[in-house]
Protein backbone atom coordinates (compact mmCIF):
# COMPACT_ATOMS: atom_id res chain seq x y z
CA UNK A 1 0.00 0.00 0.00
CA UNK A 2 1.41 3.50 -1.18
CA UNK A 3 1.66 6.39 2.12
CA UNK A 4 -1.19 8.80 2.21
CA UNK A 5 -2.42 11.36 3.69
CA UNK A 6 -5.52 10.43 6.70
CA UNK A 7 -8.28 13.03 7.58
CA UNK A 8 -11.22 12.85 9.28
CA UNK A 9 -13.93 14.37 7.92
CA UNK A 10 -15.31 17.14 10.22
CA UNK A 11 -18.37 18.12 8.70
CA UNK A 12 -20.46 17.54 5.16
CA UNK A 13 -19.67 20.70 3.73
CA UNK A 14 -16.09 20.63 4.62
CA UNK A 15 -15.28 17.29 3.31
CA UNK A 16 -15.47 17.34 -0.21
CA UNK A 17 -12.45 20.53 0.52
CA UNK A 18 -9.86 17.87 0.28
CA UNK A 19 -10.18 17.34 -3.17
CA UNK A 20 -9.34 20.53 -4.72
CA UNK A 21 -5.97 22.54 -5.01
CA UNK A 22 -4.72 19.42 -3.28
CA UNK A 23 -0.97 20.80 -4.45
CA UNK A 24 0.82 18.06 -2.16
CA UNK A 25 -0.59 15.20 -4.64
CA UNK A 26 0.68 16.12 -7.83
CA UNK A 27 3.86 15.24 -6.26
CA UNK A 28 3.10 11.67 -7.15
CA UNK A 29 1.99 11.57 -10.54
CA UNK A 30 -1.08 9.35 -11.64
CA UNK A 31 -2.24 9.32 -8.14
CA UNK A 32 -6.12 10.34 -7.63
CA UNK A 33 -5.89 13.43 -5.38
CA UNK A 34 -8.73 11.70 -2.49
CA UNK A 35 -10.96 9.11 -1.62
CA UNK A 36 -13.64 9.06 0.50
CA UNK A 37 -13.28 6.11 3.76
CA UNK A 38 -16.35 4.58 5.00
CA UNK A 39 -16.31 0.76 5.68
CA UNK A 40 -12.98 0.76 3.81
CA UNK A 41 -14.12 -2.90 2.39
CA UNK A 42 -13.67 -1.83 -1.21
CA UNK A 43 -11.31 1.01 -0.61
CA UNK A 44 -8.32 -1.35 1.68
CA UNK A 45 -8.78 -4.16 -0.43
CA UNK A 46 -8.35 -1.94 -3.64
CA UNK A 47 -5.02 -0.34 -2.04
CA UNK A 48 -3.51 -3.18 -0.84
CA UNK A 49 -3.48 -4.83 -4.19
CA UNK A 50 -1.91 -1.50 -5.82
CA UNK A 51 -5.78 -0.86 -7.80
CA UNK A 52 -6.54 2.24 -6.05
CA UNK A 53 -3.47 4.76 -5.03
CA UNK A 54 -4.97 7.56 -3.28
CA UNK A 55 -2.55 10.39 -1.88
CA UNK A 56 -5.19 11.38 0.68
CA UNK A 57 -7.71 9.45 2.51
CA UNK A 58 -10.74 11.52 4.10
CA UNK A 59 -12.39 9.07 6.39
CA UNK A 60 -16.23 9.85 6.79
CA UNK A 61 -17.03 7.50 9.62
CA UNK A 62 -17.20 10.85 11.61
CA UNK A 63 -20.53 11.90 9.58
CA UNK A 64 -22.20 9.27 10.86
CA UNK A 65 -24.43 10.95 13.11
CA UNK A 66 -25.93 12.94 9.99
CA UNK A 67 -25.87 10.37 7.99
CA UNK A 68 -26.29 7.27 9.73
CA UNK A 69 -30.18 6.63 10.60
CA UNK A 70 -33.35 4.73 8.88
CA UNK A 71 -36.51 6.55 8.93
CA UNK A 72 -39.80 4.85 7.50
CA UNK A 73 -43.11 7.05 6.83
CA UNK A 74 -46.30 7.25 4.70
CA UNK A 75 -44.15 8.47 1.91
CA UNK A 76 -40.89 5.97 1.82
CA UNK A 77 -37.90 5.01 3.46
CA UNK A 78 -35.17 6.93 4.12
CA UNK A 79 -31.74 5.56 4.80
CA UNK A 80 -28.46 7.42 5.99
CA UNK A 81 -25.49 6.79 3.44
CA UNK A 82 -23.59 5.62 6.51
CA UNK A 83 -25.46 2.94 7.74
CA UNK A 84 -24.18 0.07 8.04
CA UNK A 85 -25.39 -3.08 5.40
CA UNK A 86 -26.19 -5.22 8.21
CA UNK A 87 -28.14 -2.63 10.03
CA UNK A 88 -30.21 -1.95 6.97
CA UNK A 89 -30.89 -5.92 6.09
CA UNK A 90 -31.40 -6.48 9.91
CA UNK A 91 -34.29 -3.83 10.31
CA UNK A 92 -37.76 -5.34 11.01
CA UNK A 93 -39.70 -2.50 9.05
CA UNK A 94 -37.48 -3.05 6.54
CA UNK A 95 -37.54 -6.66 6.14
CA UNK A 96 -41.25 -6.24 6.53
CA UNK A 97 -41.92 -3.65 3.50
CA UNK A 98 -39.67 -3.79 1.47
CA UNK A 99 -38.37 -7.31 1.30
CA UNK A 100 -35.91 -6.90 -1.59
CA UNK A 101 -33.85 -4.53 -0.36
CA UNK A 102 -33.81 -6.58 3.33
CA UNK A 103 -33.02 -9.26 0.80
CA UNK A 104 -30.21 -7.82 -1.48
CA UNK A 105 -28.59 -6.62 1.52
CA UNK A 106 -28.62 -9.99 3.19
CA UNK A 107 -27.28 -11.88 0.32
CA UNK A 108 -24.08 -9.52 -0.15
CA UNK A 109 -20.79 -10.51 1.06
CA UNK A 110 -20.51 -12.08 5.00
CA UNK A 111 -21.48 -10.93 8.16
CA UNK A 112 -18.07 -9.39 9.00
CA UNK A 113 -18.42 -7.37 5.29
CA UNK A 114 -21.38 -6.38 6.17
CA UNK A 115 -21.08 -4.84 9.63
CA UNK A 116 -18.17 -2.75 8.21
CA UNK A 117 -19.92 -1.45 4.79
CA UNK A 118 -22.26 1.10 4.27
CA UNK A 119 -25.09 1.54 2.20
CA UNK A 120 -23.86 4.48 0.04
CA UNK A 121 -19.71 3.15 -0.13
CA UNK A 122 -21.83 -0.33 -1.36
CA UNK A 123 -23.07 0.97 -4.32
CA UNK A 124 -19.69 2.22 -5.12
CA UNK A 125 -18.04 -0.87 -4.95
CA UNK A 126 -15.90 -1.54 -7.23
CA UNK A 127 -16.15 -4.54 -10.32
CA UNK A 128 -14.67 -8.02 -9.52
CA UNK A 129 -12.77 -8.45 -12.84
CA UNK A 130 -9.59 -10.52 -12.54
CA UNK A 131 -8.17 -8.40 -14.61
CA UNK A 132 -8.91 -5.27 -13.01
CA UNK A 133 -7.87 -6.19 -10.13
CA UNK A 134 -4.89 -7.94 -10.61
CA UNK A 135 -1.85 -4.80 -11.61
CA UNK A 136 0.05 -7.87 -12.79
CA UNK A 137 -1.98 -7.65 -16.32
CA UNK A 138 -1.59 -4.48 -17.89
CA UNK A 139 -4.08 -4.21 -20.12
CA UNK A 140 -7.09 -2.68 -18.17
CA UNK A 141 -9.13 0.69 -19.11
CA UNK A 142 -11.07 0.70 -16.42
CA UNK A 143 -7.63 0.69 -14.48
CA UNK A 144 -5.21 2.48 -17.09
CA UNK A 145 -7.20 4.07 -19.68
CA UNK A 146 -5.71 3.61 -23.44
CA UNK A 147 -4.30 0.16 -21.93
CA UNK A 148 -6.84 -2.40 -23.78
CA UNK A 149 -8.87 -5.24 -22.15
CA UNK A 150 -7.74 -8.31 -21.15
CA UNK A 151 -11.18 -9.91 -20.76
CA UNK A 152 -12.04 -9.64 -24.07
CA UNK A 153 -10.25 -13.01 -24.65
CA UNK A 154 -9.59 -14.03 -21.91
CA UNK A 155 -11.09 -15.50 -19.10
CA UNK A 156 -14.67 -14.17 -19.10
CA UNK A 157 -16.96 -16.56 -17.55
CA UNK A 158 -17.96 -13.78 -15.20
CA UNK A 159 -17.93 -10.84 -17.23
CA UNK A 160 -21.08 -8.66 -18.39
CA UNK A 161 -23.72 -9.60 -21.44
CA UNK A 162 -25.64 -6.59 -21.42
CA UNK A 163 -24.26 -3.24 -21.04
CA UNK A 164 -20.64 -3.62 -22.08
CA UNK A 165 -18.33 -1.74 -24.72
CA UNK A 166 -15.49 -3.13 -26.76
CA UNK A 167 -13.34 -1.44 -23.97
CA UNK A 168 -14.74 -3.26 -21.22
CA UNK A 169 -16.71 -5.81 -20.05
CA UNK A 170 -16.24 -5.53 -16.31
CA UNK A 171 -19.69 -6.53 -14.61
CA UNK A 172 -21.24 -4.69 -11.75
CA UNK A 173 -20.36 -6.65 -8.89
CA UNK A 174 -23.04 -5.37 -6.06
CA UNK A 175 -26.74 -6.49 -5.13
CA UNK A 176 -27.81 -3.69 -3.34
CA UNK A 177 -28.24 -1.25 -6.12
CA UNK A 178 -30.38 -3.28 -7.92
CA UNK A 179 -32.94 -3.52 -5.33
CA UNK A 180 -33.06 0.33 -5.60
CA UNK A 181 -33.28 0.62 -9.41
CA UNK A 182 -36.33 -1.45 -8.84
CA UNK A 183 -37.47 0.72 -6.30
CA UNK A 184 -36.95 3.74 -8.35
CA UNK A 185 -34.72 5.44 -4.90
CA UNK A 186 -33.19 8.98 -5.24
CA UNK A 187 -29.85 9.80 -4.00
CA UNK A 188 -28.85 12.32 -1.79
CA UNK A 189 -25.44 13.96 -2.96
CA UNK A 190 -23.30 16.82 -1.23
CA UNK A 191 -20.39 18.13 -2.73
CA UNK A 192 -18.47 21.20 -3.50
CA UNK A 193 -20.85 22.90 -5.47
CA UNK A 194 -23.68 22.41 -2.88
CA UNK A 195 -26.37 19.99 -2.74
CA UNK A 196 -28.48 17.96 -5.42
CA UNK A 197 -30.40 14.84 -5.84
CA UNK A 198 -30.59 12.23 -8.88
CA UNK A 199 -32.15 9.22 -9.44
CA UNK A 200 -30.32 5.85 -8.71
CA UNK A 201 -30.74 4.82 -12.17
CA UNK A 202 -28.32 7.84 -13.37
CA UNK A 203 -25.37 7.24 -10.77
CA UNK A 204 -23.37 4.35 -12.72
CA UNK A 205 -21.97 5.42 -15.95
CA UNK A 206 -22.21 2.34 -19.15
CA UNK A 207 -17.88 1.85 -19.77
CA UNK A 208 -18.35 2.62 -23.72
CA UNK A 209 -14.90 4.01 -24.70
CA UNK A 210 -14.51 5.55 -21.30
CA UNK A 211 -14.45 2.68 -18.17
CA UNK A 212 -12.47 4.27 -16.07
CA UNK A 213 -15.20 6.77 -15.26
CA UNK A 214 -17.75 4.65 -13.36
CA UNK A 215 -20.19 7.07 -12.44
CA UNK A 216 -21.74 10.31 -12.76
CA UNK A 217 -20.03 11.87 -9.35
CA UNK A 218 -18.22 14.73 -9.38
CA UNK A 219 -14.45 14.48 -7.49
CA UNK A 220 -15.56 15.17 -4.10
CA UNK A 221 -19.37 14.35 -4.61
CA UNK A 222 -20.26 12.43 -1.26
CA UNK A 223 -23.72 10.32 -1.64
CA UNK A 224 -25.65 11.13 2.03
CA UNK A 225 -29.10 9.74 1.58
CA UNK A 226 -30.83 7.19 -0.19
CA UNK A 227 -34.74 7.93 -0.53
CA UNK A 228 -36.79 4.47 -1.78
CA UNK A 229 -41.13 5.88 -2.52
CA UNK A 230 -43.60 3.78 -1.19
CA UNK A 231 -45.31 2.26 -3.42
CA UNK A 232 -48.30 -0.49 -3.92
CA UNK A 233 -44.98 -2.76 -4.89
CA UNK A 234 -42.74 -2.58 -2.45
CA UNK A 235 -43.87 -5.69 -0.37
CA UNK A 236 -44.08 -7.81 -3.06
CA UNK A 237 -40.78 -7.46 -4.00
CA UNK A 238 -37.61 -9.92 -3.48
CA UNK A 239 -34.02 -10.65 -4.86
CA UNK A 240 -33.12 -14.13 -6.34
CA UNK A 241 -28.96 -14.13 -6.68
CA UNK A 242 -27.64 -17.33 -7.97
CA UNK A 243 -24.13 -17.72 -7.61
CA UNK A 244 -21.40 -20.62 -7.89
CA UNK A 245 -22.11 -21.11 -4.13
CA UNK A 246 -25.00 -20.83 -1.56
CA UNK A 247 -23.34 -17.88 0.35
CA UNK A 248 -21.03 -14.76 0.58
CA UNK A 249 -20.38 -14.80 -3.17
CA UNK A 250 -21.10 -12.73 -5.80
CA UNK A 251 -24.41 -13.30 -8.35
CA UNK A 252 -23.25 -15.05 -11.63
CA UNK A 253 -27.35 -14.04 -12.18
CA UNK A 254 -29.49 -12.22 -10.14
CA UNK A 255 -32.81 -10.15 -10.06
CA UNK A 256 -34.78 -7.77 -8.03
CA UNK A 257 -38.21 -7.74 -8.76
CA UNK A 258 -41.23 -5.36 -7.29
CA UNK A 259 -44.66 -6.52 -8.27
CA UNK A 260 -47.83 -4.69 -8.06
CA UNK A 261 -50.93 -7.26 -9.05
CA UNK A 262 -54.52 -6.29 -9.48
CA UNK A 263 -55.56 -9.68 -8.71
CA UNK A 264 -54.00 -11.90 -11.15
CA UNK A 265 -53.44 -9.07 -13.41
CA UNK A 266 -49.71 -7.19 -13.82
CA UNK A 267 -50.46 -3.79 -12.88
CA UNK A 268 -46.95 -2.78 -12.53
CA UNK A 269 -43.69 -4.77 -12.40
CA UNK A 270 -40.20 -3.85 -11.80
CA UNK A 271 -37.07 -5.59 -13.06
CA UNK A 272 -33.38 -5.13 -12.00
CA UNK A 273 -30.72 -7.23 -13.19
CA UNK A 274 -27.65 -8.34 -11.43
CA UNK A 275 -24.44 -10.43 -12.07
CA UNK A 276 -24.86 -9.89 -16.35
CA UNK A 277 -24.26 -6.23 -16.74
CA UNK A 278 -21.71 -3.84 -16.64
CA UNK A 279 -24.15 -1.60 -14.38
CA UNK A 280 -27.32 -2.21 -12.19
CA UNK A 281 -29.66 -3.21 -15.02
CA UNK A 282 -33.60 -2.12 -15.27
CA UNK A 283 -35.38 -4.36 -17.81
CA UNK A 284 -37.90 -2.29 -18.83
CA UNK A 285 -38.90 -3.70 -22.24
CA UNK A 286 -39.75 -6.55 -20.03
CA UNK A 287 -41.62 -5.00 -17.70
CA UNK A 288 -43.62 -3.35 -19.89
CA UNK A 289 -44.52 -6.38 -22.20
CA UNK A 290 -46.45 -7.60 -19.02
CA UNK A 291 -48.31 -4.80 -17.52
CA UNK A 292 -52.11 -5.78 -18.17
CA UNK A 293 -51.40 -9.61 -18.41
CA UNK A 294 -51.39 -12.37 -15.83
CA UNK A 295 -48.50 -13.16 -14.55
CA UNK A 296 -47.84 -16.97 -15.22
CA UNK A 297 -45.09 -19.07 -16.86
CA UNK A 298 -45.63 -18.50 -20.41
CA UNK A 299 -45.57 -14.39 -19.89
CA UNK A 300 -42.75 -14.65 -17.67
CA UNK A 301 -40.66 -16.62 -19.75
CA UNK A 302 -41.55 -14.10 -23.10
CA UNK A 303 -40.60 -11.08 -20.94
CA UNK A 304 -37.40 -12.54 -19.37
CA UNK A 305 -36.27 -13.43 -23.36
CA UNK A 306 -36.87 -9.76 -23.75
CA UNK A 307 -35.09 -8.58 -21.22
CA UNK A 308 -31.78 -10.61 -22.73
CA UNK A 309 -32.53 -9.42 -26.27
CA UNK A 310 -29.04 -7.63 -27.10
CA UNK A 311 -26.78 -9.39 -25.10
CA UNK A 312 -23.45 -9.99 -26.16
CA UNK A 313 -21.94 -12.91 -24.87
CA UNK A 314 -17.92 -13.73 -25.32
CA UNK A 315 -15.99 -17.25 -25.41
CA UNK A 316 -16.97 -18.02 -21.60
CA UNK A 317 -19.97 -16.27 -20.41
CA UNK A 318 -23.02 -17.18 -23.09
CA UNK A 319 -24.41 -19.43 -20.34
CA UNK A 320 -25.57 -16.32 -18.83
CA UNK A 321 -28.24 -15.58 -21.62
CA UNK A 322 -30.18 -18.69 -20.32
CA UNK A 323 -28.99 -18.69 -16.50
CA UNK A 324 -30.57 -14.98 -16.48
CA UNK A 325 -34.15 -15.59 -18.30
CA UNK A 326 -34.38 -18.60 -15.91
CA UNK A 327 -33.61 -16.22 -12.83
CA UNK A 328 -36.05 -13.85 -13.83
CA UNK A 329 -38.59 -16.34 -14.40
CA UNK A 330 -38.28 -17.67 -11.42
CA UNK A 331 -38.41 -14.71 -9.69
CA UNK A 332 -41.41 -13.40 -11.03
CA UNK A 333 -43.24 -16.41 -10.52
CA UNK A 334 -42.04 -16.44 -6.65
CA UNK A 335 -43.49 -12.59 -6.44
CA UNK A 336 -46.49 -13.63 -7.67
CA UNK A 337 -46.96 -15.87 -4.65
CA UNK A 338 -45.81 -13.47 -1.74
CA UNK A 339 -48.67 -11.64 -0.57
CA UNK A 340 -49.00 -7.68 -1.06
CA UNK B 1 8.65 -0.16 -0.32
CA UNK B 2 8.83 3.43 -0.79
CA UNK B 3 12.16 4.93 -0.04
CA UNK B 4 13.20 6.35 3.49
CA UNK B 5 12.65 9.31 4.59
CA UNK B 6 14.98 12.10 4.98
CA UNK B 7 17.04 11.48 8.26
CA UNK B 8 18.34 14.72 8.58
CA UNK B 9 15.37 16.30 9.44
CA UNK B 10 15.62 17.45 13.02
CA UNK B 11 11.80 16.64 13.07
CA UNK B 12 12.03 12.95 11.01
CA UNK B 13 12.39 9.54 12.41
CA UNK B 14 13.41 7.25 9.64
CA UNK B 15 11.07 4.60 8.72
CA UNK B 16 13.37 2.11 9.73
CA UNK B 17 14.55 3.33 12.54
CA UNK B 18 10.87 3.18 13.90
CA UNK B 19 10.28 -0.39 12.33
CA UNK B 20 13.63 -1.13 14.33
CA UNK B 21 12.10 0.84 17.66
CA UNK B 22 8.56 -0.43 17.29
CA UNK B 23 9.47 -4.19 16.53
CA UNK B 24 11.23 -4.23 20.24
CA UNK B 25 8.54 -2.39 22.36
CA UNK B 26 5.27 -2.94 23.42
CA UNK B 27 3.74 0.24 23.74
CA UNK B 28 5.38 3.30 22.24
CA UNK B 29 5.60 7.07 23.62
CA UNK B 30 4.47 9.32 21.31
CA UNK B 31 7.13 10.06 18.37
CA UNK B 32 7.30 12.60 16.90
CA UNK B 33 4.87 15.33 17.97
CA UNK B 34 5.46 17.64 14.48
CA UNK B 35 5.18 14.69 12.61
CA UNK B 36 2.44 13.19 13.82
CA UNK B 37 -0.11 16.34 13.76
CA UNK B 38 0.68 16.80 10.27
CA UNK B 39 -1.95 14.62 8.77
CA UNK B 40 -4.85 17.17 9.50
CA UNK B 41 -2.26 20.25 8.62
CA UNK B 42 -2.39 22.70 6.10
CA UNK B 43 0.14 24.83 6.90
CA UNK B 44 3.88 24.82 5.38
CA UNK B 45 6.10 22.42 5.40
CA UNK B 46 3.99 20.35 3.29
CA UNK B 47 2.39 17.05 4.99
CA UNK B 48 4.70 13.67 5.00
CA UNK B 49 2.22 10.67 4.81
CA UNK B 50 5.51 8.38 5.76
CA UNK B 51 5.30 10.35 8.90
CA UNK B 52 4.04 8.40 11.84
CA UNK B 53 0.81 9.17 13.53
CA UNK B 54 0.31 8.84 17.15
CA UNK B 55 -2.24 6.74 18.20
CA UNK B 56 -4.36 5.15 20.74
CA UNK B 57 -6.03 1.91 20.53
CA UNK B 58 -8.03 0.43 22.86
CA UNK B 59 -7.97 -3.49 23.54
CA UNK B 60 -9.39 -6.04 25.21
CA UNK B 61 -9.61 -2.95 27.71
CA UNK B 62 -5.82 -1.68 27.34
CA UNK B 63 -5.01 1.86 26.54
CA UNK B 64 -2.11 1.52 24.24
CA UNK B 65 -0.08 4.57 22.99
CA UNK B 66 1.65 3.52 19.30
CA UNK B 67 3.64 5.98 16.78
CA UNK B 68 2.30 4.04 13.45
CA UNK B 69 2.82 4.54 9.72
CA UNK B 70 -0.55 5.68 8.85
CA UNK B 71 -0.74 2.30 6.26
CA UNK B 72 -0.92 0.21 9.19
CA UNK B 73 -4.07 -2.00 9.67
CA UNK B 74 -6.04 -2.82 12.88
CA UNK B 75 -4.90 -6.43 12.51
CA UNK B 76 -0.69 -5.38 12.13
CA UNK B 77 -1.16 -3.35 15.07
CA UNK B 78 -2.32 -5.38 17.33
CA UNK B 79 -0.26 -8.30 15.95
CA UNK B 80 3.49 -6.43 15.01
CA UNK B 81 3.14 -3.50 18.20
CA UNK B 82 1.04 -4.74 20.82
CA UNK B 83 1.61 -8.05 20.35
CA UNK B 84 -1.75 -10.17 20.72
CA UNK B 85 -0.84 -12.45 17.96
CA UNK B 86 -3.63 -14.61 18.42
CA UNK B 87 -5.87 -12.37 15.47
CA UNK B 88 -4.81 -14.16 12.77
CA UNK B 89 -3.59 -13.27 9.35
CA UNK B 90 -4.74 -15.06 6.41
CA UNK B 91 -5.92 -13.31 2.96
CA UNK B 92 -5.44 -10.18 4.23
CA UNK B 93 -7.92 -8.83 1.81
CA UNK B 94 -10.89 -9.30 4.13
CA UNK B 95 -12.17 -13.03 2.43
CA UNK B 96 -11.57 -15.55 4.87
CA UNK B 97 -12.35 -13.76 8.67
CA UNK B 98 -9.08 -15.65 10.11
CA UNK B 99 -8.63 -11.65 11.88
CA UNK B 100 -12.15 -11.81 12.80
CA UNK B 101 -12.19 -9.39 16.03
CA UNK B 102 -15.07 -7.46 17.80
CA UNK B 103 -15.20 -3.64 17.39
CA UNK B 104 -17.73 -1.74 19.73
CA UNK B 105 -19.03 -5.08 20.00
CA UNK B 106 -19.90 -5.91 16.35
CA UNK B 107 -17.44 -8.23 14.10
CA UNK B 108 -15.12 -6.49 11.95
CA UNK B 109 -12.04 -7.65 9.78
CA UNK B 110 -9.07 -6.44 11.33
CA UNK B 111 -7.03 -6.67 8.07
CA UNK B 112 -9.43 -4.25 6.18
CA UNK B 113 -9.50 -1.32 8.95
CA UNK B 114 -6.93 0.93 9.52
CA UNK B 115 -5.44 1.41 13.35
CA UNK B 116 -6.12 5.28 12.68
CA UNK B 117 -9.95 4.86 12.51
CA UNK B 118 -10.61 2.71 15.32
CA UNK B 119 -8.70 4.90 17.84
CA UNK B 120 -12.57 5.75 19.69
CA UNK B 121 -13.66 2.34 19.70
CA UNK B 122 -13.23 -0.61 22.15
CA UNK B 123 -11.49 -3.61 20.27
CA UNK B 124 -12.25 -7.05 21.53
CA UNK B 125 -9.93 -10.12 20.28
CA UNK B 126 -9.53 -13.89 21.32
CA UNK B 127 -7.16 -12.63 23.99
CA UNK B 128 -9.97 -10.85 25.67
CA UNK B 129 -12.52 -13.38 26.47
CA UNK B 130 -11.64 -14.86 29.67
CA UNK B 131 -8.65 -14.42 32.33
CA UNK B 132 -5.99 -16.18 32.51
CA UNK B 133 -6.99 -18.33 35.89
CA UNK B 134 -10.47 -17.77 35.28
CA UNK B 135 -13.01 -20.20 32.87
CA UNK B 136 -12.63 -20.07 29.08
CA UNK B 137 -15.85 -18.21 27.47
CA UNK B 138 -18.65 -20.52 26.70
CA UNK B 139 -17.77 -20.14 22.87
CA UNK B 140 -14.07 -21.13 23.42
CA UNK B 141 -15.51 -23.93 26.26
CA UNK B 142 -18.08 -25.51 23.06
CA UNK B 143 -15.16 -25.46 20.34
CA UNK B 144 -13.00 -27.49 22.61
CA UNK B 145 -16.12 -29.56 23.37
CA UNK B 146 -17.02 -30.38 19.84
CA UNK B 147 -13.35 -30.55 18.80
CA UNK B 148 -14.60 -27.69 16.23
CA UNK B 149 -11.66 -27.56 14.67
CA UNK B 150 -8.06 -29.12 13.31
CA UNK B 151 -5.21 -27.02 12.44
CA UNK B 152 -6.68 -23.78 14.71
CA UNK B 153 -5.48 -21.43 12.79
CA UNK B 154 -8.79 -19.96 11.60
CA UNK B 155 -10.44 -20.72 15.07
CA UNK B 156 -9.52 -17.34 17.03
CA UNK B 157 -11.73 -15.54 13.88
CA UNK B 158 -14.23 -18.45 14.30
CA UNK B 159 -15.02 -18.26 17.89
CA UNK B 160 -14.94 -14.29 17.76
CA UNK B 161 -17.16 -14.58 14.65
CA UNK B 162 -19.55 -16.95 16.21
CA UNK B 163 -19.53 -14.82 19.19
CA UNK B 164 -20.47 -12.08 17.32
CA UNK B 165 -23.10 -14.09 15.20
CA UNK B 166 -25.32 -15.36 18.51
CA UNK B 167 -25.22 -11.52 19.52
CA UNK B 168 -26.82 -10.43 16.65
CA UNK B 169 -29.57 -13.09 17.08
CA UNK B 170 -28.40 -15.08 13.21
CA UNK B 171 -28.05 -18.40 15.22
CA UNK B 172 -31.70 -19.78 15.59
CA UNK B 173 -30.70 -22.41 13.38
CA UNK B 174 -27.79 -24.62 11.49
CA UNK B 175 -28.88 -22.99 7.95
CA UNK B 176 -28.75 -19.33 9.91
CA UNK B 177 -25.30 -20.47 11.80
CA UNK B 178 -24.29 -21.69 8.67
CA UNK B 179 -25.22 -18.64 6.52
CA UNK B 180 -23.84 -16.42 8.93
CA UNK B 181 -20.87 -18.15 9.64
CA UNK B 182 -20.22 -17.85 5.88
CA UNK B 183 -17.42 -15.42 6.09
CA UNK B 184 -15.10 -17.69 8.08
CA UNK B 185 -13.15 -20.11 5.84
CA UNK B 186 -12.08 -23.23 7.67
CA UNK B 187 -9.57 -25.05 5.43
CA UNK B 188 -9.20 -28.76 7.25
CA UNK B 189 -13.23 -28.11 6.92
CA UNK B 190 -14.76 -29.06 10.74
CA UNK B 191 -17.81 -26.79 9.61
CA UNK B 192 -20.16 -29.67 10.93
CA UNK B 193 -18.46 -29.32 14.48
CA UNK B 194 -18.21 -25.11 14.30
CA UNK B 195 -22.28 -25.53 13.87
CA UNK B 196 -22.57 -27.94 16.77
CA UNK B 197 -19.85 -25.73 18.91
CA UNK B 198 -22.26 -22.45 18.10
CA UNK B 199 -25.09 -24.25 18.84
CA UNK B 200 -24.14 -25.11 22.52
CA UNK B 201 -22.68 -21.52 22.98
CA UNK B 202 -25.96 -19.73 22.03
CA UNK B 203 -27.47 -21.92 24.65
CA UNK B 204 -25.14 -20.88 27.20
CA UNK B 205 -24.77 -17.20 26.29
CA UNK B 206 -28.67 -16.72 26.44
CA UNK B 207 -29.19 -19.13 29.70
Amino acid sequence: MRPFLYDRAASTESAPRAFDGLKEASLIQGRAPAEYLAGGTTLLDLMKLDVMQPARVVDITPLEPQHGSIAISDAGLRLGALVKMSTAADHPAVIKTYPVLAQSLTLAASAQLRNMATLGGNLLQRTRCNYFRDTSWSACNKRNPGSGCAALDGLNRQHAILGASQDCIATYPGDFAQALMALDATLDIAGPSGSRTIPIATLHKPPGSTPHIETTLAPGELITALSIPAGPWTRRSLYLKIRDRQSYEFALASAAIALHLDGDTVKDVRIALGGVASVPWRARDAEASLIGKPLNEATATAAARMAFVGSAPRTHNAYKVTLGQKTVVRALLQAATLEG
Amino acid sequence: MPKDRDDTRPDSVSRRRFLGATASTAALPLMGAAAASQASAQALPPPDPQAPLDMRLTVNGEAYRLGLDVRTTLLDAMRDHIGLTGSKKGCDHGQCGACTVLVDGRRTLACLTLAVAVQDRAVTTIEGLARADGPLHPMQQAFVDHDAFQCGYCTPGQIMSAIGCVKEGHADTDDAIREYMSGNICRCAAYPNIVAAVRQAKTQMEG
